[in-house]
């Protein structure tokens, strides 16, 4: 029973860094049509900008802001520099783009940082268990997590639903046309959504460094995920991103700590140590294709353009 | 499209002619090295050329066209650890399996349009990739290796450099046949008339979904034709021949040589390979150059290297 407590905890944890990862990618999507590959790098690298300033700084939450304002900038110059000419391009011009951008960053950070991994200590204080229920401990780090995140989804959802500039925003992803044509300097919005959504990549970087090692390529397993979250969701919905990441978090973690013991009921041990890793490895891939073959525009579809 | 002298099809052609004299290159010089680079080249370029002929002219974005190098790599290269080393098995049995599974995959995916087919197909190929990986009996992550190549009865010798080299470039030139063929037939241009206006082709009363899974079989099966191949060139197969990285190169040779124009793939194949290889001389650090590259090509060259030349042809 414990164990159900812990592992459903980790999927929520790993759903939530999820949705900080999907809602960037599905507000760049949904608000300016951008297929945008190297959503990931920027992930990455807000991982690899925590390492180092931390390290530089001897404090965690000094080196995390500095890594997250870094990663902002960096989404901002991106899209000044090269990605601004894209839009209105086919998608698959923006995925040519985009995949030679990962290319680009991977070896960037093995020149910069080297090409072993980098670790992230974390702080006395982040170590510690937590009780959360009479006899339930866990670890304060992810709880942690947990809680940055649910803050920042209500955050962007107040934002979105509740601000001019959320207004605009929602405006934008239902017609592009429309919110240029009433005199809104739309570059600028697109600059500002695309700082947004790479800030939020750098989050969801930086907040995983700790749990797994900072390395080359840490992206690109986790964007995949990303993508099948929005595309399960709805494309450009925020809500869809949100339900979707907390499914696929929850059936992506449950299924690997429970499914090789459940198949081991049914099948052989032999055929159940192959199968178990395999399928648990597939099970979201699963969801996906079988939601998308059911609802073709995925669960919670943004309103049509 | 033939016949007529221009930039692009001068080009082609002498592309053709340079595939086809390589080997006398090589050993007059006996650079060895060219030789194999240009059999994996020769390879990929049959595979990008199996993925333009969906996305070029079918306007089907597949990002999961790399499973089907593996699953012809894994007919193979199993086959082939159960003691069955005939090509002319392992062969027909590689585009067998790969047809079956363009067909369940295309069935499933083609209910969608657009990025969820690009993200479907990608779910596919991901589920490929995570099979193979568990398939601890045949070196699951590792990867399985080939001892022997396949056997053709003394016919062709796949461990001769020449020899292996020509088989590579008769199955592309043959796959480019076909393609040229599909293109120009009845069957093509509904696939290409749905591409461009399904509506209109549904009511002229062409069961558009058909004709887009058909050629999304055929394309499969042309890829895994690629991947038999390739198996016997690395003398290996493994799941990392099918992850997602992998489908991204085909599709960036495919729009970097120019998508839906038949020799764009190979271009695209012979470029992209070649850049890396180059660069990684130079540099271990390749996609520092080869990154930005790839996007000036999209911000300057749009249509990629034929549309270039079409381009240049014209004006």
């Amino acid at each position: 029973m414990y164990l159900v407590v812990e592992q459903l905890l980790n999927g929520l944890q790993f759903g939530l860094l999820l949705f900080l990862l999907a809602a960037g990618l599905t507000l760049v999507f949904g608000i300016m049509d951008f297929v945008n590959l190297a959503h990931g790098s920027l992930y990455m690298m807000g991982a690899y900008f925590a390492a180092t300033f931390v390290a530089w700084t001897g404090s965690f939450v000094l080196g995390a802001l500095m890594a997250l304002g870094a990663t902002l900038l960096l989404g901002i110059v991106l899209e000044y520099v090269a990605l601004r000419h894209l839009y209105g391009r086919d998608h698959l011009d923006q995925v040519l783009a985009t995949f030679g951008l990962i290319l680009f960053f991977n070896d960037a950070v093995r020149l910069i940082w080297g090409p072993a991994g980098l670790a992230l200590p974390l702080p006395a204080w982040l170590t510690v268990p937590v009780q959360i229920i009479p006899g339930v401990y866990y670890p304060a780090y992810r709880l942690m997590i947990i809680l940055v995140a649910l803050a920042v989804a209500a955050m962007l959802y107040l934002v979105v639903m509740r601000t001019r500039v959320g207004m605009l925003i929602r405006a934008g992803a239902s017609n592009r046309e429309m919110i240029g044509a009433l005199g809104i300097n739309i570059k600028l919005l697109f600059t500002l959504v695309f700082g947004l959504g790479a800030a939020l990549a750098g989050l969801a970087g930086l907040m995983q460094a700790p749990i797994l090692t900072v390395q080359i390529g840490m992206g690109e397993n986790i964007l995949i995920l990303a993508f099948v979250i929005i595309v399960i969701g709805g494309i450009g919905s925020i809500r869809g991103a949100f339900m979707a990441a907390l499914f696929v978090g929850i059936i992506d973690t449950m299924g690997r700590a429970f499914l090789p013991d459940l198949l081991r009921k049914v099948l052989s041990g032999a055929a159940a140590s192959t199968a178990a890793p395999a399928l648990s490895s597939m099970l979201i891939y699963l969801l996906m294709a079988i939601i998308l073959v059911l609802r073709p525009e995925g669960l919670f579809p943004a309103a049509k353009r | 499209m033939m016949g007529k002298l221009n930039a692009s099809n001068a080009v082609a052609a002498l592309l053709c002619a340079a595939l086809i004299l390589l080997p006398l290159y090589s050993a007059a010089t006996g650079n060895i090295f060219i030789l194999t680079l240009f059999t994996r080249i020769a390879i990929f370029a049959l595979a990008a050329a199996s993925l333009n002929l969906i996305m070029g002219y079918g306007g089907m974005m597949s990002f999961g066209h790399a499973a089907y190098l593996g699953i012809g790599g894994y007919a193979v290269g199993i086959l082939a650890a159960e003691g069955i080393g005939s090509g002319f098995i392992q062969w027909p049995v590689a585009l067998a399996v790969s047809a079956l599974f363009a067909l369940l995959i295309g069935a499933l995916s083609l209910r969608t349009r657009g990025v969820y087919f690009i993200m479907i197909t990608l779910a596919f190929a991901q589920m490929a990739y995570y099979v193979a990986s568990a398939l601890s009996r045949y070196g699951g992550d590792d990867g399985l290796t080939v001892y022997k190549r396949s056997d053709f009865a003394g016919l062709i010798n796949l461990s001769d450099r020449n020899q292996f080299y020509y088989l590579c470039l008769a199955c592309l030139f043959g796959g480019l046949y076909l393609i040229w063929r599909i293109v120009n037939s009845r069957f093509g241009l509904v696939v290409q008339g749905v591409r461009s206006n399904e509506q209109r082709m549904q009511a002229i009363g062409f069961h558009a979904n058909r004709y887009r899974l058909v050629c999304f079989v055929i394309s499969g099966t042309i890829c895994g034709l690629a991947g038999a191949l390739l198996a016997n060139n690395t003398d290996f197969v493994s799941p990392a021949v099918m992850y997602w990285t992998r489908s991204g190169d085909l599709m960036v040779m495919v729009i970097l040589g120019g998508m839906g124009s038949l020799f764009g793939p190979v271009i695209g194949a012979i470029v992209y390979l070649l850049l890396e290889e180059l660069l990684s001389q130079f540099t271990e650090y390749s996609g520092l150059i080869l990154g930005p590259v790839l996007l000036l090509i999209v911000l300057f060259a749009r249509g990629g290297i034929m549309g270039l030349l079409g381009r240049m042809s014209r004006g």
